[in-house]
């Protein structure tokens, strides 16, 4: 089976029988990861581009590391040493980058709709790695694989989102992707960090961690930007780790099947104490190495779609 | 586009709508030598040149008195000559060109010299509105006065609020002396992160948004502000049914209160964000289905007073990036008229008479300009409506510099088929 578009822009794009597709595919590429020579010709000949205008380790490294198992080329542009410096904008970046001959461009980018507006004006195809507050269909993706691995079905699982549900996109396309799968979910957090109609995505919202925290199969926390730290979004870190963080004493009063997941990286000490890294169901690791895989799964078969001709979308 | 000049017009076979007195009747109108000579049942054509307004309804021109048209400083995206001529394409006659182009219009010399611009063009008339502020800086008073003497009609510091309450009192007062409203943009700045509604589509979209708050509050300090000063206030672009909600009683307490909204405003919500394109990015932005109903009973029961277009023409080069990156703003000068047939006279909130009042006597009235009448003795300014026409919006008759519309493809109800102004009669 095949995706219906020829790009990956968000969760809120895909339906259920494609995601399944995807982490079916990353299935077997997760397989792949543990074999002696972890690599397949599956891309030999392809090339794809890493353009992140945001700072990024683990995404950027992941998706390199993608393409290098799936034998296909990947280059990376970052924004320090561009001529985004110069004044360039996104179009032209990603037509001159275009027309050195990729298949696959996998962008970040601050403004939300980055990776929309480049795919209607590219003929190569195109990966959402995060884009401003809105999406990171990959981090769904991993999350979710990470999530059917240890729990099997996620179908009438409670997951709990927590932090700052309004400026992130992990918050935005795990929900969909959660749901989708049939999982109840819960956002937690300040009002202040809630944005306005969420309960429109199917979500509960709470305002107090421990009026839902322990009736949950997995707490999925998110990270506190930095920036929102001086934003008065919340008084300060210490009343945040009171509130909304992981802490020793909660984590002690969890169900020992509750699993913990985060999209790193972590600010230890404020939304997670240290105590959680080394807790047994703490998934922060294998959510990395998933992450592999399932960015194989996406580039495979979106760059694999290629093979049949299909029509371009408007 | 070039005018016709015979020295006797007949529109012959049209219906004459009177603004004034809310009411149409069959009528010939013949224009001798630039001025309205008769208006009767039937006038014989002997040696006039002959509109055949058979089927079509006659009006006196509009006047749009909320657009930008970027000279000085982006001529690249307008100049005063397109933009007037998009107006008479719209049927726009007149036309209030905001102060905010660079530099900004805050002297009696700039007022002088749009004036002169547009008269050079000899296409629609310009009656500018000069800035509250030097500079626009929102700090101090401009030569106010110096700017009513060569034409300002009105003043706003239009793109942005005046933040500094004290400085919006002491303009409000300084503007009585004139009898001369002030215009207001409303917008909190603090409030606002970015340029889309903020509600379930910016939520869906993670977009950076203003709450239509920061519309609201400051309407609600400057109404207050207003009535405590006894100045005339206007207030701009109307967005939000909160804010149509304190006109409505602000009017109720004797506020010397007047208002307009848009042709987006009534046409278009935040659904329309889906594709992040970027010609749906305005200031204030599109907002829900419910703030769009209230606009227009705002407008059907008169809370509203006028329609202006809040044309903001923007290069294609610049609206062709990331939605947060592009600058916000429609253009409207050509689409203005038809939209507003369609969605509040088709659509049965404004009769017709009523609905062309709100673009011709209303706005009139507000900038203390001569009276809209289609009567003999009047100079000729008149606008022939082909309501039964459907026509696309396409890029190819845009008479503006600039593309940016979100009606681009739309297909429009009624069109302006000819423009009668003064001894010119542009045809369209």
């Amino acid at each position: 089976m095949k995706l219906r578009s020829r790009h990956l822009l968000g969760i809120e794009g895909l339906d259920r029988s494609e995601i399944l597709t995807i982490l079916d595919q990353a299935r077997t590429f997760r397989e792949v990861l543990d074999r002696a020579i972890p690599i397949v010709p599956a891309l030999r000949g392809r090339a794809v581009v890493n353009l992140f205008f945001e700072a990024s380790t683990r995404t950027a490294t992941s998706f390199n590391l993608a393409a290098s198992r799936l034998s296909c080329q990947c280059v990376s542009f970052s924004k320090a040493t561009s001529a985004v410096t110069k004044g360039e904008t996104l179009l032209d970046t990603a037509r001159n980058i275009e027309a050195m001959g990729v298949d696959g461009i996998i962008i970040r980018h601050a403004a939300a709709g980055a990776p929309h507006f480049l795919a209607r004006r590219v003929k190569a195809f195109v990966v959402n790695a995060g884009d401003g507050a809105h999406e990171h269909p990959t981090q769904a993706l991993l999350d979710a694989f990470t999530l059917r691995e240890k729990l099997g079905d996620l179908a009438g699982k409670r997951i709990l989102i927590v932090g700052d549900i309004a400026h992130s996109r992990v918050a935005r396309s795990n929900l969909l992707c959660f749901t989708k799968l049939g999982a109840r979910v819960a956002v937690c957090g300040p009002p202040t960090m809630i944005p306005p109609d969420i309960v429109d995505y199917g979500c509960e919202v709470f305002y107090r961690l421990d009026r839902i925290l322990e009736e949950v199969d997995v707490v999925n926390m998110l990270r506190v930007q930095q920036e929102r730290i001086t934003s008065s979004s919340f008084p300060t870190v210490r009343e945040y780790r009171a509130l909304y963080g992981l802490t020793a004493d909660r984590l002690r009063k969890l169900a020992p099947e509750v699993v913990i997941t985060h999209p790193g990286p972590v600010n230890w000490g404020v939304e997670m104490d240290f105590d959680v890294a080394d807790f047994s169901q703490t998934l922060i690791l294998p959510q990395v190495t998933n992450g592999v895989a399932v960015r194989m799964a996406v580039l495979y078969l979106l760059a694999g779609g290629e093979a049949t001709p299909e029509k371009a979308e408007g | 586009m070039n005018p016709e000049t015979p020295e006797r017009v007949l529109l012959q076979g049209g219906t004459v709508i009177d603004a004034r007195a809310r009411t149409v009747r069959r009528a010939d109108v013949l224009v001798a030598g630039g001025r309205i000579d008769r208006v009767e049942a039937s006038i014989p054509a002997t040696g006039a040149e002959v509109v055949d307004c058979r089927g079509k309804h006659i009006a006196p021109g509009f006047t749009d008195m909320h657009c930008h048209l970027r000279e000085p400083g982006r001529e690249d995206e307008e100049t005063i000559a397109t933009g007037t001529a998009a107006a008479l394409a719209g049927g726009f006659t007149r036309i209030c060109p905001m102060p905010n182009t660079n530099p900004a219009i805050d002297s009696e010399a700039q007022v002088r010299f749009e004036i002169r611009r547009a008269e050079d063009a000899g296409r629609a008339r310009v009656h500018p509105v000069g800035c509250c502020t030097k500079g626009r800086q929102g700090e101090e008073l401009a030569e106010i006065g110096g700017m009513v003497s060569a034409g300002a009609v009105a003043f706003s510091d239009d793109g942005s609020a005046i933040a500094d309450a004290q400085v919006m009192r002491r303009v409000l007062e300084y503007c009585k002396a004139f009898d001369v409203p002030v215009i207001s943009h409303c917008e909190v700045k603090e409030l606002v992160e970015g340029i889309a509604n903020e509600g379930r589509m910016s939520t869906k979209l993670g977009l950076k948004s203003a709450p239509y708050v920061a519309e609201s509050a400051q309407a609600a300090r400057d109404i207050l502000l207003a009535e405590f000063t006894g100045a005339r206030l206007h207030i701009a672009h109307v967005s939000a049914g909160a804010t149509v909600d304190l006109i409505r009683w602000a009017k109720g307490r004797g506020v010397q209160l007047t208002a307009e909204t848009c042709p987006h405003y009534f046409t278009l919500t935040e659904e329309s964000l889906t594709e992040f394109d970027t010609n749906h990015k305005v200031n204030p932005p599109l907002r829900t289905e419910a703030d769009r109903q209230a606009v227009v009973a705002g407008l059907a029961d008169g809370t509203i007073d006028a329609i202006a277009t809040d044309h903001a023409p923007h290069l294609t080069g610049e609206k062709e990036a990331e939605f947060d990156a592009a600058p916000p703003g429609i253009i409207g000068l050509e689409t203005a008229f038809s939209l507003g047939y369609e969605l509040l006279v088709l659509g049965k909130a404004l009769s017709l008479p009523d609905y062309i009042a709100r673009l011709t006597v209303v706005p009139r009235r507000i900038l203390a300009l001569p009276d809209a009448a289609v009567a003999a003795g009047s100079e000729a300014e008149l606008v022939v409506l082909d309501l039964k026409a459907e026509w696309t919006y396409s890029p190819s008759c845009v008479l503006s510099l600039s593309r940016n519309s979100p009606f681009l493809g739309r297909t429009m109800r009624g069109r302006v088929s000819a423009v009668l102004l003064g001894d010119k009669l542009f045809r369209f």
